[in-house]
């Protein structure tokens, strides 16, 4: 380590105390990466703060010295945003798990960034309340990695994502200040967008969240279906009949053979696709619209149709789809997780020219997919003993998100950019869009430091005047970028 | 070249501005009307080029909210921005240009049994409009407002460049999400000119239950059994001077049992009905009008300040409306907004004025406290560094 990073730890462990800050390698390591494991950075430093006031302070020293820093919550991101920085600090919030507040008159409770997500709605079931974000890790990942990530879940189709949970935000500043973030007071919605922007535009400390009524009810149904496209033609005349689901997810064949050898789901046999709708609301809304999916399935030419009749059939129905991921290592040695976004009507022809790539190239790809909002998670297998496998599975997981983007859609739906997508922001955006992205990073924090290297392929120089160019910049001709 | 004759060239519609074109009394120099994106990003240049102040305007129905700019040399008017791009109604998306008024819009969804989830309370107004004053009415409860349903924006900046964010799938989360910073930015950051929305099916039955309440702690019993039952609301709101009215939406035998429990739950008196109560969706009537936010619990406290006769409307969402008369002196305006910022404070709620009497205003600060103005000036200062777009409109002197 050199002298000046040697000098912040210093700082750092007089702040914290010792056993609050980490620089022995060893256990450094543990940190080098997030659910992202293709890619990983030691930190110089892991400092672990209790407090919103020891994140300023430790904010306040990096900045003093100039030291890049990551905020971290229980590292289950999946493009790399909490990536650390090799020359740079780590926060972890781990030690932030207070549930500060329930406020069940005010329908909301106020928790700190490394509260569980599921302790949230466990916190507050007794009383007939949950927090509705949802992403499948939610037993681990922390509510302040959702406020980054903008989390979605199954169930965000009716719902929403993190951004429509998050009624504010104490955060500290790039400066090292403490500030709250409102999504209804006076002046600019600044939480709205520093609700997604990955880390890059502070550390939040303190997040007041709203929490949504239990329904009254809930109602699932599994459909087997001969083929993708007659699920995905159950799914539109879902939608265009004026449902709006709680959850809609779709798992072609390889997928629920993957699921099946992993957890004995016993999804019907011969499927070449299952479907699972979930319904959730008044007990007697939720009745005349499920027996109206319930004939729309069977009209999709639906063969097979189970209800769960109580909360264990419904766990059986779910069980399946959440072991997806995890199950598909039961039937090739690797495996990447794709997350990109289609208009649903283009889900047919997409998925059609991902059979057809995953045939040109070899490349088998299982579809597991979120169908109410388009959101594709195609997993790419390969062999990574294979040399040469892994490049083109790369080049095949690419090519999904070309499909994506071609199709109206978007490069990420869930997982966020990181450092994983970043180099293919450019396909979704001109440089002037990117720019002006950049012109809210450059407000929060001129100094690039928190979380550098992340959702953009190229920083923007924030000295620089929006459009008017005094004298020749040096990296002129590099577009509007450097 | 004069600005006009220079903005002339790049637009089809350009004038001298006269009296009637003023914002809150400032008088622009010229106003110009682009016809499309690449002809209002033209505009926007010229502007620049030429050092003027820029105030945008739809159909001028909240004109008179916040400040009067600083200056304003042109006006720029986005009436003939008015078209549909795309109703992609299989994907329940559709995107439009910024001066389409919200009416229309809804009519050309309705079309396909969908809507935007949004209420119009003031007639004419518009889609730009509406995002730039980030207003919502009574379906906010449960769809919230413009940050939560608009999932792609398209501006032009300060300097005439186009810049888009979001996109054409509801879920999304790459990049930064602009629409939502815009949201209720009042033309400080950019000139809106498209937006691409997240839409709602039309539900095939909608009903009102109402009752009247007595006095502040009955509106907040009242209010808090609805919030905490299973029937689901589309909207619950309180409208002065004592109703407390639920609206519903759904399958008509759904609605139809969600009725009855809503009127067991609301107590003796409450009716069902197939139209909205009086007073629904609307500001309430005064000169002076106050945008509160007031959690639930904060109902009551917000209901005994304000007493019995202040015309208020208030959203379960925890956001409200207040008006106060023409006869109110602005010394009395004054301490009503001062007792309210005191008191809502306490349950993490506020006050803005929306608009007011110059008299009125001349008194008292519109915005009240703002914790992050430093990051907020700093982010202005990004996309506007020379403070040309709607100068001192907004909070802060922003």
């Amino acid at each position: 380590m050199d002298a000046r990073l040697a000098a912040l730890a210093d700082r750092l462990r007089g702040l914290l105390g010792a056993e609050q800050v980490i620089t022995d390698p060893v256990r450094l390591r543990t940190y080098e990466c997030d659910g992202l494991t293709s890619h990983r950075s030691t930190p110089a430093i892991v400092v672990l703060p209790d407090t919103a006031e020891q994140v300023a302070a430790i904010v306040r020293e990096c900045a003093a010295a100039g030291v890049p820093y990551v905020a971290r919550g229980s590292g289950t991101g999946l493009s790399g945003g909490a990536l650390p920085h090799a020359d740079g600090v780590l926060v972890v919030t781990s030690r932030m798990r207070r549930i500060l507040e329930i406020d069940i008159p005010g329908q909301r409770a106020v928790v700190e960034p490394g509260v569980i997500n599921l302790d949230v709605t466990r916190a507050v079931r007794p009383y007939g309340y949950y927090f509705a974000p949802d992403p499948s890790s939610q037993q681990i990942c922390s509510v302040g990695g959702n406020v980054a990530e903008n989390s979605g879940g199954a169930h965000c189709l009716k719902y929403g994502f993190t951004a429509h949970h998050v009624l504010a935000c104490e955060i500290v500043t790039p400066d090292g200040e403490l500030v709250e973030l409102t999504a209804d007071g006076p002046g600019y919605d600044l939480l709205g967008v520093f609700v997604g922007a990955e880390g890059t535009l502070g550390i939040t400390t303190k997040i007041t969240v709203r929490l949504t009524r239990v329904p009254e009810t809930v109602q699932t149904l599994l459909a087997a279906f001969d083929s993708i496209e007659a699920g995905g033609g159950a799914v539109s005349a879902i939608i265009a009949a004026g449902v709006v689901p709680a959850a809609i997810e779709m798992m072609d064949a390889l997928s629920i053979e993957a699921a099946e050898a992993a957890v004995r789901c016993e999804y019907p046999p011969g499927a070449g696709a299952v479907l699972i709708v979930e319904l959730d609301g008044p007990e007697p809304e939720v009745a005349a619209q499920f027996a109206e999916v319930e004939r729309l399935c069977r009209d999709a030419g639906a063969f097979e149709i189970r209800v769960a009749a109580d909360d264990a059939e419904r766990a059986l129905i779910w069980k399946g789809r959440k072991s997806a991921f995890a199950a598909v290592g039961r039937i090739s040695p690797a495996y990447i997780v794709q997350d990109g976004v289609i208009p649903r009507t283009a889900l047919p022809r997409v998925l059609a020219r991902i059979d057809a790539l995953s045939a040109e190239s070899g490349v088998r790809v299982a579809n597991v997919f979120h169908a109410g909002d388009g959101n594709l998670h195609p997993l790419v297998l390969f062999d990574d003993a294979v040399p040469g496998a892994e490049q083109r599975a790369e080049e095949v997981s690419g090519a999904i998100l070309d499909l994506c983007i071609e199709h109206g859609g978007s490069i990420t739906g869930e997982h966020g950019v990181g450092v994983d997508k970043s180099r293919y922001m450019p396909r979704m955006f001109t440089d002037a869009d990117l720019d002006t992205m950049q012109m809210v990073r450059c407000g929060f924090d001129p100094a690039g430091l928190c979380n550098p290297g992340k959702v953009f392929p190229t920083p923007r120089l924030c000295g620089e005047v929006p459009g008017v160019r005094r004298g020749a910049h040096p990296f002129e001709g590099k577009a509007d970028l450097f | 070249m004069r600005p006009l004759d220079a903005l002339a060239k790049v637009c089809g519609d350009v004038r001298p501005g006269d009296p009637a074109d003023g914002v809150l009394g400032v008088e622009p120099a010229v106003v110009a009307a682009p016809r499309n994106v690449a002809e209002a990003a033209d505009v926007m240049r010229v502007a620049a080029e030429n050092g003027l102040a820029v105030v945008p305007r739809g159909a001028e129905t909240r004109l008179d909210w916040g400040a009067p700019p600083e200056r304003c040399d042109l006006l720029v008017d986005t009436h003939r921005l008015d078209g549909l791009i795309e109703h992609a109604a299989g994907d329940l998306v559709a995107t439009v240009q910024a001066g389409l008024p919200m009416e229309r819009f809804g009519e050309m969804l309705a079309g396909r049994g969908q809507r935007l989830a949004l209420d119009v309370p003031l007639p004419g107004s518009t889609v730009g409009g509406t995002i730039a004053a980030g207003v919502a009415g009574p379906l906010r409860s449960l769809y919230g407002t413009p940050r939560n349903l608009v999932i792609g924006l398209t501006i032009v900046r300060a300097d005439g460049q186009i810049a888009r964010s979001g996109g054409k799938v509801v879920k999304n989360v790459a990049g930064y999400d602009l629409g939502r910073l815009f949201c209720g930015s009042f033309g400080t950051l950019g000139l809106i000119v498209e937006a691409t929305f997240r839409l709602h099916p039309v539900p095939s039955s909608t009903v009102h239950v109402a009752r009247s309440v007595n006095g502040p702690q009955d509106a907040h019993d009242t209010v808090q059994r609805i919030l905490h039952s299973a029937v689901a609301p589309s909207a619950v709101e309180y409208i002065s001077p004592g109703t407390v009215a639920v609206l519903l939406e759904g399958v008509p035998d759904g609605v139809a049992a969600r009725a009855r429990k809503t009127a067991e739950l609301l107590g003796e008196g409450a009716e069902i009905t197939d139209t909205a109560p009086d007073g629904w969706g609307q500001y309430p009537d005064g000169t002076t009008l106050l945008d509160v936010t007031a959690p639930p619990p904060a109902l009551r406290d917000l209901l005994t300040i304000l007493g019995p006769d202040t015309a208020a409307t208030w959203s379960g969402s925890g956001h409200g409306h207040v008006a106060l008369p023409a006869d109110t002196s602005p010394g009395e305006v004054a301490e009503i907004v001062t007792r309210l910022r005191n008191t809502l404070s306490g349950h993490r709620g506020g006050a803005v004025v929306r608009y007011a009497p110059q008299k009125v205003r001349d008194e008292i600060d519109l915005w009240g406290p703002v914790p992050a103005l430093t990051l907020m000036r700093r982010v202005k200062d990004q996309f506007d560094p020379r403070h040309r777009l709607s100068p001192g409109r907004f909070t802060g002197g922003i």
